[in-house]
């Protein structure tokens, strides 16, 4: 009967309550929606950052991080990789890799770019070039390969394929390694910076051009989830101790990208509350605006023998109604919005040049973490409360004497 | 046994330097089943008194009793409890909870009470037939009379089987038919359920049902007497 009682009270004043719940359902509606496409942002941002070679962890050879030359390459990769199936979770993917720094020229151009010798097949279920491939082919399994550059850069050289690019790259005698390669497909990435960067060859190639024999740069890892890195790290350290290697997982590798994800895990908490702040305001104004015409009605209540912290709990329990009303709304608009939002993603391709230099994709797909909307809920609810207790207060002490005296 | 019992009551009403005497040295005695009229002219101080013996406000000095209870040692919280077990209120105007229906409204005080919600539903449909309300129990006060609405509040202030009613100037809003209606009712549940009601009233039909007139003059008891009630 008092949520019946505080349900009536409510809707004494419809356009008030309607007004209030407006607020409660936007204010939840935009924690929900901004939450999640900051969600998707730092989200695409991190499967970027691992697609783009990175991968959840990588094994060199020590200095090569520091330093990533041909001297600081691993000796051989067989031996290592015939371990790790034992070491990591299922579903685990791996690709060897050579990865140098090299000049890639033709008669007209010259940029400098990353050499990166893959292994065609093993490449393709842990980085984005087994996907990224859109004119051309891409490298063979076995035989002899061509070569893959980034559409960009080919546009930059006024370049396509079948065509020849020399690149140049210091071999492991400390010579200069220099072969020419016929162009055999294009590729496309979402950032320009990557297409202009990275040119692909296969790994017998790479490794013959630069006397390496069986030697690789890195083996990167794709494992099953993100969460799963130190994990993995952790048992590869342990079990490869013996094996002078160094393993890096990818908060390592990308400290950029773990550092935007942790800030957005603060900017998103703050958003939540700088959207309350507003609303507040609002609950605080309303709720004390109804208090203070319902005076004579709670000296009665008063009268009749009702305790003062009944009286707050009546009032509170007008607000917790009206908060869990406008939660409900809020977040169910801010799902269906959601689901709006992620079948197409929001095309930010006319900024997209600005979004290269943070790192963003050109497409946002919003991101829904049960945690988000449930700390969502629990800030308008909790502080909703909180900020309901002032006007309840005000209303539990209300004497019967002076408010029923008061008309 | 007296129901209520004053002792050398005092109340001071302050408004900055200014002391207005309210009540100055109230000595009364009321018996279980009475039907008591507190009269007087504006401020002589009846609406104080019933407020005090209501445990609604405190003295400044003197003791008030109820059922041999000292009111005055009792707290806020005391005095709430008092307020919903012992005493059944019946104001002049703003009586009701304006969003309950008549059947709510006296079911709100078993609520408080911790009745169960079959026994108070039965109980307040029983009391609102009682005082005459059979068929209107689903109405909200705006949509009730004037003197409907004060059979709800004797209904709502007897249901809980108190001690005593007070009854703040009751019929100060009702025309006179309806007045009389209302005391009729009053009455009748004084001789049927011996409940002892006390009356604030500058109403002379209420002076007249009254079965003992205290006048009231600038505080202090000026007349008291038993008479025939109507």
């Amino acid at each position: 009967m008092l949520f019946q009682l505080a349900w009536r009270n409510l809707w004494r004043n419809p356009k008030r309550t309607l007004i209030l719940l407006t607020a409660v359902v936007i204010g939840v509606w935009a924690m929900i929606v901004i939450g999640a496409l900051m969600r998707g942002i730092s989200s695409q941002m991190l499967r970027h950052g691992i697609a783009t070679l990175t991968g959840h962890v990588q094994i060199h050879a020590p200095g090569y991080r520091a330093d990533p030359v041909v001297e600081n390459s691993i000796p051989a990769a067989a031996p290592v990789t015939a371990r790790l199936a034992a070491l990591l979770p299922a579903g685990t993917r791996w690709a060897p890799r050579i990865r140098v720094a090299a000049i890639a020229g033709n008669a007209r151009h010259s940029a400098g770019v990353t050499l990166v010798g893959i292994d065609p097949a093993a490449e393709k279920g842990v980085s984005f070039i087994g996907a990224a491939v859109t004119e051309g082919a891409y490298l063979p399994s076995e035989g002899e390969g061509g070569l893959l550059i980034g559409r960009a850069l080919a546009d930059r050289f006024g370049t396509g394929l079948g065509k020849k690019l020399v690149l140049m790259s210091q071999d492991s005698e400390r010579g200069i390694a220099s072969r020419a390669f016929r162009i055999t497909g294009l590729f496309r990435a979402e950032l320009e910076a990557t297409e202009k960067e990275f040119v692909f060859v296969t790994l017998p190639e790479a490794a013959a051009m630069l006397k390496l024999g069986a030697g690789i740069s890195e083996i990167s890892l794709l494992l099953p989830s993100d969460g799963l890195a130190s994990e993995a790290a952790d048992r590869l350290r342990q079990s490869l101790a013996g094996e002078a290697l160094e393993i890096s997982t990818w908060q390592e590798l990308l400290p950029m990208i773990r550092g935007v994800l942790e800030l957005y895990d603060g900017v998103i908490f703050v958003w939540f509350l700088v959207i309350f702040i507003a609303m507040g305001f609002g609950i605080v104004n309303t709720f004390l605006m109804a208090v203070l015409e319902r005076l004579r009605e709670f000296g009665l209540l008063k009268a009749l023998g009702m305790r003062p912290s009944g009286i707050v709990g009546q009032v509170l329990a007008e607000s917790l109604l009206l908060l869990l009303t406008g939660q409900a709304l809020g977040s169910a608009f801010g799902f269906l919005s959601y689901r709006g939002l992620a079948r197409n993603g929001i095309d930010l391709s006319a900024v997209a040049e600005g979004l290269e230099y943070v790192g963003m994709t050109r497409i946002i797909f919003p991101v829904l973490l049960p945690r988000d909307v449930a700390t969502a809920n629990l800030v308008v609810f909790l502080l909703g409360l909180l900020v309901s207790l002032y006007p309840a207060v005000k209303a539990g002490r209300v004497t019967p004497v002076q408010a029923l005296s008061s008309v | 046994m007296a129901m209520v019992e004053c002792r050398r009551l005092r109340k001071i009403y302050r408004q900055g330097k200014l002391e207005v005497v309210a009540l100055d040295g109230i000595d009364l005695a009321i018996g279980k089943g009475e039907f008591a009229a507190l009269a007087g002219p504006s401020g002589s101080g009846k609406t104080t008194l019933l407020n005090l013996i209501g445990g609604l406000d405190r003295p400044d000095a003197g003791e008030i009793r109820l059922q041999n209870q000292l009111l005055n040692d009792l707290d806020q919280s005391q005095l709430a409890e008092l307020r919903l077990r012992q005493i059944g209120f019946v104001f002049q105007s703003f009586n009701l909870i304006p969003v309950l229906t008549a059947l709510e409204n006296v079911e709100f005080i078993l609520l408080l009470q911790g009745v169960a919600a079959g026994e108070r539903r039965e109980r307040a449909r029983t009391i609102l037939d009682d005082v005459g309300l059979q068929g209107l129990h689903g109405r909200r006060p705006a949509e009730l009379s004037g003197g409907q609405q004060q059979r709800v509040a004797v209904a709502r202030a007897i249901a809980s089987d108190p001690a005593i009613v007070l009854a703040d100037e009751p019929t100060a809003n009702l025309d006179s038919k309806t007045g009389q209606g209302l005391l009729e009712l009053m009455k009748e549940m004084n001789e049927k359920k011996q409940v002892t009601f006390i009356f604030s009233t500058h109403d002379r039909m209420v002076m007249d049902y009254a079965r003992r007139l205290i006048l009231l003059h600038d505080g202090r008891i000026a007349e008291d007497r038993a008479k025939a009630g109507k």
